[in-house]
């Protein structure tokens, strides 16, 4: 098991490498730091002293991939490619364009993040299991059919009318709760409320459609029809023989999502003006901080392929038919 | 004596709403007793598995339904049963076995959870005795290390195996009737021995009646007592199995008789049932067999027949049976069988000589695949076939025999040996010199259903060929040439502009056959053409085969399981085990004597009609072994009967004269 | 006396528009491609959702047709001089809806603005009231009195003329069905009323006179009212909703016009290859999934932010730039969803060409070139089809969240989302500015929600594995 995990990192590796590369290609090549000096400093205080002050400040003075005026291993690690893109590997993202830590607000922006994200998650998975389980059991009918079409409504309508809405009738309407905000500690809980709910509700479409097909792909399977034969309870080859079965693909998909949720939500923490990594990243883009974008695509980039290599143990576990080499 | 278990009375079945409704089981009567083997004998949709599950009432929802009749199990009328005392019917006093034990079993479960779970149910067995019992029942039915196999997945058993534990789970119930759909049709022929050998001895311990569904006329004179013949919807014959066999009264069992390949036929024409079963979408006005019926008048096609003219408890649908009816003079057609030509002379120079192939598939592991194995799935073949000749190739699954089909043609690379056709060296060729040489030999597949494009039309597909090898110059030309072929094979060339889908098996096969006959090869490689299709319409196929060899001085290569086809059909014949030939020779003497004990074992094993008493029966055991990693010495030594200490030591070499070879110990 | 303007999405919108064409010129000759989509025309949900998406493509292609018209001449030089300003047939024909603008927020319908002005009165006093709106109920003497019956007399009218055209439209389906069927017009017409037919052509029809209804009531309202208001700076939003029905159709269809090449031929090169190919082009797209999406679209199109700030001088005018933005989003948003389809191309490449067929033309010398053209294309075209069709609404989708996060269409583009980041700021004002939202909301489900039905349809009709249940 160990072996095989580190014969999995070390094949993502590449991958990481790639999206490196990628990303220097983009914000550097593509562009020199002085495009971006400019588009910082506005069209009116634009001077070369400026741009070289500008560039300075932040490191970016430097020569891209090799240091012709340094010597040894200066050579290489005094330049924008070894500052910038390879002290990712070391999780060292550096500071933002405007000078803060950003390993430090990443630390403690995802404790937010994760307050949405769990819960959500969590009730959503529970929610939309029945909502499907209940539409597989009726499949046929008038239920499964109705129910079919409102997944389709749910889903047609856009997470930003959810959020609108939510903090319309919600927050202001009735006064239920708060409409945005965000407090330290169990005071958070009033806060987190009304965007755990939006962000279930918004999913619900979607993912009980997907669920559904899911227990109806295993309805039509040979064992369940000896599972009938058997003389079992309809309930006991509903939980056992299908739920079982198709946990499968479910557990696999939220799996695959675990790591990402530390990435936050975008809108739901924007909307609601809760200090996660969501609005943190969203904020560094409507303040063109490259620093910041850079760092969250490389976190974004290694949080996924962790999922996917929890993904693949945990196939190991949930299904009997794969086995670790 | 005899005491009725099971009685169904003008039952029938409709799947699905409206005029077009199916109509898979149209007014079906029979009577199971105690203790008895009835069995329900058919071709592919004819409505036996439809029969069997609306006795379980398991068919398929929203759609199925009973429309008619009563099922009655000793006196209660299941079709009126609620729901919950249905359940403890299911199970607890029928139980069933279904044809596909790789998928009826939940995958996700252990065995011995699945077995548990009907004690549970059922028996109110439960915590170390229900593991107890089902130890016991895995005992019962053959398994081995039964204590490993209790926490094992089904996915770490052999097919044969799961078929074993699908029947411990029944056993379980101790059921009063065991419902076996077509229970060793996905099997080997010498795991189908063992099982149906075990339901035997099951039966003789257990006392349970036996519902068993199959197509296989040997497996019915080996296990039924009663035989009831299914088509179209519809019992047409049903009678004592001794009765049966010796007096088909029915012109459609008459028929399913004629048209099985034996080696006495090997000079004629076999008889056919001409067309194919019907749609079951409409209500048919007369007999539901008279549009195939070789003895049909007018009569037949209005009146339909009824079921209870019977004459010593042999109950026959048909007007020829009822004396009340005239039927009209026959002009009895002398079969215009074209008596195939005498086989070809013995010492035809060789058009295909195979030496030594070997193709091995290396095992990869890991995200770097490594190699870490080679499954060896030909190992070693060597094989000569001459112009006109039919070789034929036999084996069970896994043996490597379709390999062997692809190695020659280069659809796989071999990995060693050498494929001379012709004085020319295939192994060798590549690129634009082998795609051209690829008009002298052809592949004939399995599946008539996915060998051709489903979204091209069919005269496109038989012209395919054609423009890759340059025949024809023009389109004119070549769709000539497709009428022609579409002739040829039997088929109208109106259907050249049809799809694929719009046919049935034994039709797309005949277009296979046309496609393949387009580029004018040599030598056509047919892997199990047959064994996808029923057996009136393999017949139809066969016959065409020998026809067109007769005609053109084809090559066979006939890689098949069914040694019955083979003997119809080959004039020499190679038996294979994991990846090498055993045995070698002239059909007649291969069959007749067979040398090795695997080909013993394997002839022993085919159901047989006739009621051959004196036949010794080689029971083989275990299962066939992983081509990744075969025994060492021969390999078929830990399932021989006969084998000695040497036989682990080493592969034995060929011995036996020129004409018949075999490599075994025992002739060394 | 107009000069034509092709913008670079215009131009692609065509091509696609082409594409289409042709391809249903093609399928009209092959039974097994017209089935499928006559499946999708007899399902009940499919069919209006077809009329209606009808509709919105309609409405997209008018505002596709570009061009900018002539100057009134002062002198007799023969060159005529042409506006700066680029309208579309859609401007045209929505005439004063473009240009009746009021100074600032008023809500649907309204007849006063939204906010107090300080009026100056001619006796020199002032005060602080609701002034007439410029345009919308201009018409009305007394409005406060007037504007209901007006409304409602209105709308009867709209109302009778959608009824005679959607009679109109029963009588032509009828009239047709009959010849075609060779029945008599009564029995045509009332199996069309019972459902009897394989078409459903009741629901085609109720569809379309819900349509025609909503079309002769915007025809009537709009002209002389702000139906869904205005906006901040006065616009009316009617008309901006409209406009952004081409905006969320380009992100929607462009975008897989986009990405569609690379997924079928990386993808089936993968799985027919296999090898180190595939592991490259598994490499690649692995690679490319594993960076969030909003991230590298973010990344990408605030480099394209920079390059437009310091290269002003190739735009020649803001909807140029704006267009180019909205390509170059499209471009991006392709690049990063090319790789889920090509993951199931791959796989079913991969699938196919161990299939029988695939062997069997290989057994007679069929060339690679011809095997992925004549056998693996037409058998993976379903999946690309499924997949082009579930991506729209998705795509439509993201606009709007997109837009959000300042990384979407130019800020100068009509689009929902803009009209959705705009509007949201308002949701603080006592009493809310509802109407922005509302329109949004209203055209962008409508799109989606058929969309959605639409998808669901073409998957039933087209996946396999669906239709044997």
């Amino acid at each position: 098991m160990f072996a095989y995990i580190v014969r999995r990192v070390a094949y993502a590796l590449p991958i990481l490498i790639g999206v490196n590369l990628l990303t220097f290609y983009l914000f550097f090549v593509v562009n020199s730091p002085d495009d971006m000096a400019r588009l910082h400093l506005g069209v009116k205080r634009v001077t070369p002293e400026a741009i070289d002050k500008w560039k300075a400040e932040r490191g970016y003075d430097k020569p891209l991939v090799f240091n012709a005026t340094e010597t040894g291993i200066g050579r290489i690690s005094e330049t924008i490619f070894f500052e910038k893109s390879l002290k990712l590997f070391a999780f060292n993202f550096g500071h933002s364009d405007d000078g803060r830590d950003i390993s430090h607000d990443i630390a403690q922006r995802m404790v937010p993040s994760l307050a949405i994200a769990i819960p959500s998650l969590v009730v959503g998975l529970l929610i939309n299991i029945t909502f499907a389980m209940l539409l597989a059991f009726f499949r046929g009918t008038y239920v499964d059919i109705s129910g079919v079409i409102l997944c389709v409504v749910l889903m047609s309508i856009s997470a930003m009318f959810y959020i609108i809405g939510g903090q319309f009738l919600l927050g202001k309407l009735l006064r239920l709760m708060p409409i945005s905000g965000y407090d330290i500690g169990l005071d958070a809980i009033k806060f987190l409320v009304l965007p755990v709910i939006i962000g279930v509700v918004s999913g619900i479409g979607s993912s009980s459609r997907l669920y559904r097909s899911f227990f109806l792909e295993e309805a039509g399977k040979d064992f369940i029809r000896t599972a009938r034969a058997k003389g079992l309870k309809e309930s006991r080859v509903l939980f056992r023989h299908l739920l079982s079965n198709a946990m499968i693909p479910i557990v696999t998909g939220v799996v695959v999502v675990l790591p990402l949720l530390f990435m936050g939500s975008l809108l739901l923490e924007s909307f609601f003006a809760i200090p996660g990594l969501g609005s943190y990243t969203i904020d560094a883009i409507n303040r063109q901080d490259f620093a910041i974008v850079r760092a969250m695509v490389f976190l974004g980039s290694v949080l996924y392929i962790v999922g996917l290599i929890l993904v693949d143990i945990t196939y190991t576990i949930v299904d009997p038919r794969v086995r670790l080499s | 004596m005899k005491q009725p278990l099971l009685k169904l009375d003008k039952l029938s079945v409709r799947i699905g709403t409206g005029p077009r409704a199916i109509r898979p089981v149209d007014d079906v009567s029979f009577t199971i007793n105690k203790g008895e083997t009835y069995a329900l004998l058919g071709e592919s949709g004819c409505g036996k598995s439809m029969t069997a599950l609306s006795i379980m009432r398991l068919l398929p929802q929203p759609h199925g339904q009973i429309s008619a009749g009563q099922i009655s199990l000793e006196g209660t009328d299941l079709t009126a049963l609620p729901e919950v005392e249905m359940r403890q019917v299911r199970g607890r006093r029928i139980a069933m076995i279904f044809q596909e034990p790789m998928t009826s079993l939940n995958p996700v479960l252990t065995i011995g959870n699945q077995i548990g779970e009907m004690l549970r149910q059922h028996q109110q067995v439960k915590g170390s005795q229900a593991r107890n019992r089902v130890l016991e029942l895995l005992d019962a039915v053959g398994i081995p290390d039964v204590r490993r196999r209790y926490s094992e997945y089904p996915h770490q058993l052999s097919g044969g195996m799961k078929q074993r534990v699908m029947i411990a789970i029944a056993l379980a119930g101790e059921p009063d009737l065991l419902i076996a759909d077509e229970p060793t049709t996905a099997l080997d022929v010498t795991i189908q021995a063992q099982v149906l050998d075990l339901l035997r001895q099951l039966q003789r311990d257990t006392h349970m009646a036996i519902l068993l569904i199959t197509h296989d006329l040997g497996i019915v004179a080996g296990m039924a007592d009663h035989v009831a013949v299914m088509y179209a919807g519809q019992l047409v014959e049903e009678a004592s199995r001794d009765r049966f066999f010796a007096d088909a009264r029915h012109p459609y069992s008459q028929r399913l008789f004629e048209s099985l390949p034996n080696i006495g036929k090997r000079d004629h024409a076999l008889k056919t049932i001409p067309g194919f079963v019907p749609v079951l979408d409409r209500d048919f006005t007369g007999c539901h067999f008279a549009e195939r019926c070789d003895q049909a008048w007018d009569y037949c096609r209005t009146q339909a027949p009824a079921w209870d003219i019977t004459t010593d408890h042999h109950h026959v649908r048909c007007h020829l049976e009822d004396r009340n009816i005239n039927p009209p003079a026959r002009t009895v057609k002398e079969e215009a069988a074209t008596p195939h030509a005498a086989v070809a002379s013995e010492t035809g120079t060789s058009l295909l000589s195979v030496r030594d192939l070997k193709v091995h598939f290396p095992i990869q592991k890991g995200v770097f695949k490594r190699t870490v194995g080679q499954v060896y799935a030909v190992d070693g073949v060597s094989l000569d076939i001459p112009a006109g000749h039919t070789q034929a190739l036999v084996g069970e699954s896994g043996c490597g025999k379709t390999t062997v089909g692809k190695g020659i043609l280069q659809l796989i690379r071999p990995t060693a040996g050498s494929v001379q056709f012709d004085n020319s060296e295939l192994t060798r060729l590549s690129g634009k010199r082998l795609r051209r040489r690829r008009t002298d030999f052809q592949f004939i597949f399995q599946d008539p259903y996915s060998s051709m494009n489903p979204r091209m039309r069919v005269g496109d597909i038989v012209e395919e060929g054609m423009i890759a090898q340059v025949i024809g110059n023009n389109r004119q030309e070549r769709r000539a040439r497709v009428n022609e072929l579409f002739a040829q094979v039997g088929l109208s060339t109106e259907h050249a502009s049809r799809y694929p889908h719009e046919f049935s098996g034994g039709q797309r096969q005949r277009i296979c056959i046309a496609r393949a006959l387009a580029v004018n090869p040599r030598l056509i490689i047919c892997d199990e053409p047959t064994s996808a299709l029923d057996i009136s319409v393999q017949a139809q196929i066969l016959n065409l085969l020998k026809q067109l060899q007769n005609e053109l001085g084809l090559s066979y290569l006939f890689i098949t399981h069914n040694l019955s086809v083979v003997s119809y059909l080959a004039d020499r014949v190679a038996v294979m085990y994991l990846g090498r030939i055993v045995e070698e020779g002239p059909v007649a003497s291969v069959l007749e004597n067979p040398l090795h004990p695997y080909t013993r074992a394997l002839l022993s094993a085919v159901p047989q009609i006739e009621p051959d008493t004196q036949r010794e029966i080689i029971r083989l055991e275990g299962d066939i072994p992983s081509p990744a990693n075969p025994p060492g010495g021969c390999h078929f030594h830990p399932r021989c009967p006969s084998a000695m200490p040497g036989c682990r030591e080493s592969y034995p070499a060929e011995s036996g004269d020129a004409g018949h070879r075999v490599r075994c110990f025992l002739y060394n | 006396m107009i000069l034509p303007v092709i913008l670079w999405t215009d131009a692609l919108i065509f091509l696609l528009v082409a594409i289409v064409t042709v391809f249903a010129l093609y399928a009209r000759g092959k039974p097994h491609l017209r089935a499928p989509w006559r499946h999708v025309m007899c399902s009940r949900l499919g069919s209006p959702a077809l009329v209606v998406l009808s509709a919105y493509v309609f409405i997209g292609l008018l505002d596709s047709l570009h061009y900018r018209p002539a100057l009134e001449n002062s002198d007799d030089s023969a060159q005529t001089h042409y506006a700066v300003e680029v309208l579309s047939v859609l401007d045209t024909l929505v005439g004063p809806l473009r240009t009746q603008t009021e100074k600032t927020y008023s809500a649907p319908f309204a007849t006063h603005l939204y906010s107090r002005e300080t009026v100056r009165h001619p006796d020199g006093s002032q005060t602080r009231e609701y002034p007439r709106l410029e345009y919308g109920g201009r018409h009305l003497e007394n409005p406060a009195a007037d504007a209901r019956a007006d409304i409602l007399q209105r709308s009867s009218v709209a109302l009778m003329q959608a009824l005679v055209a959607s009679l109109a439209v029963l009588l032509l389906i009828t009239l047709w069905q009959a010849r075609r069927r060779r029945q008599v017009f009564t029995s045509t017409l009332q199996d069309i009323l019972a459902l009897r037919t394989t078409v459903p052509w009741l629901i085609f029809w109720i569809t379309l006179s819900v349509l025609l209804l909503l079309t002769f009531l915007a025809i009537n309202l709009s002209t002389v009212y702000h139906v869904f208001g205005t906006d901040k700076v006065g616009q009316d939003v009617f008309y901006q909703t409209l406009k952004s029905i081409r905006t969320g159709l380009i992100i929607g269809t462009l975008t897989t016009l986009v990405m569609l090449p690379f997924a079928i031929f990386l993808g089936i090169l993968a799985g027919y290859a296999r090898g180190w190919i595939d592991d490259v082009i598994q490499y690649i797209y692995t690679t490319l999934n594993s960076i969030p999406g909003v991230l590298l679209i973010a990344a990408a199109i605030l480099m394209l932010q920079v390059y437009m700030a310091n290269h002003p001088e190739l735009f020649e005018t803001t909807l140029e730039r704006a267009d180019i933005r909205l390509l170059f989003l499209c471009i991006i948003l392709g690049i990063t969803s090319w790789t889920g389809l090509c993951r199931l191309l791959r796989g079913e490449a991969l699938k196919l060409r161990e299939a029988e067929y695939i062997q069997a033309a290989t057994a007679f010398g069929v060339r690679h070139s011809k095997i992925i053209s004549r056998h693996i294309l037409p058998n993976v075209m379903h999946i690309v089809l499924i997949t082009v069709v579930l991506d729209f609404s998705g795509l439509v989708l993201a606009e709007a969240v997109l837009s959000y996060v300042g990384v979407g269409v130019d800020p100068t583009t009509n689009s929902w989302g803009n009209m959705i980041n705009s509007a949201r700021l308002e949701m603080a004002r006592e009493p809310v500015v509802w109407w922005s939202l509302l329109s949004a909301f209203l055209f962008m489900f409508t799109l989606v929600l058929a969309a959605n039905l639409f998808s669901d349809a073409v998957r039933d009709a087209f996946d396999p594995r669906l239709r044997q249940r």
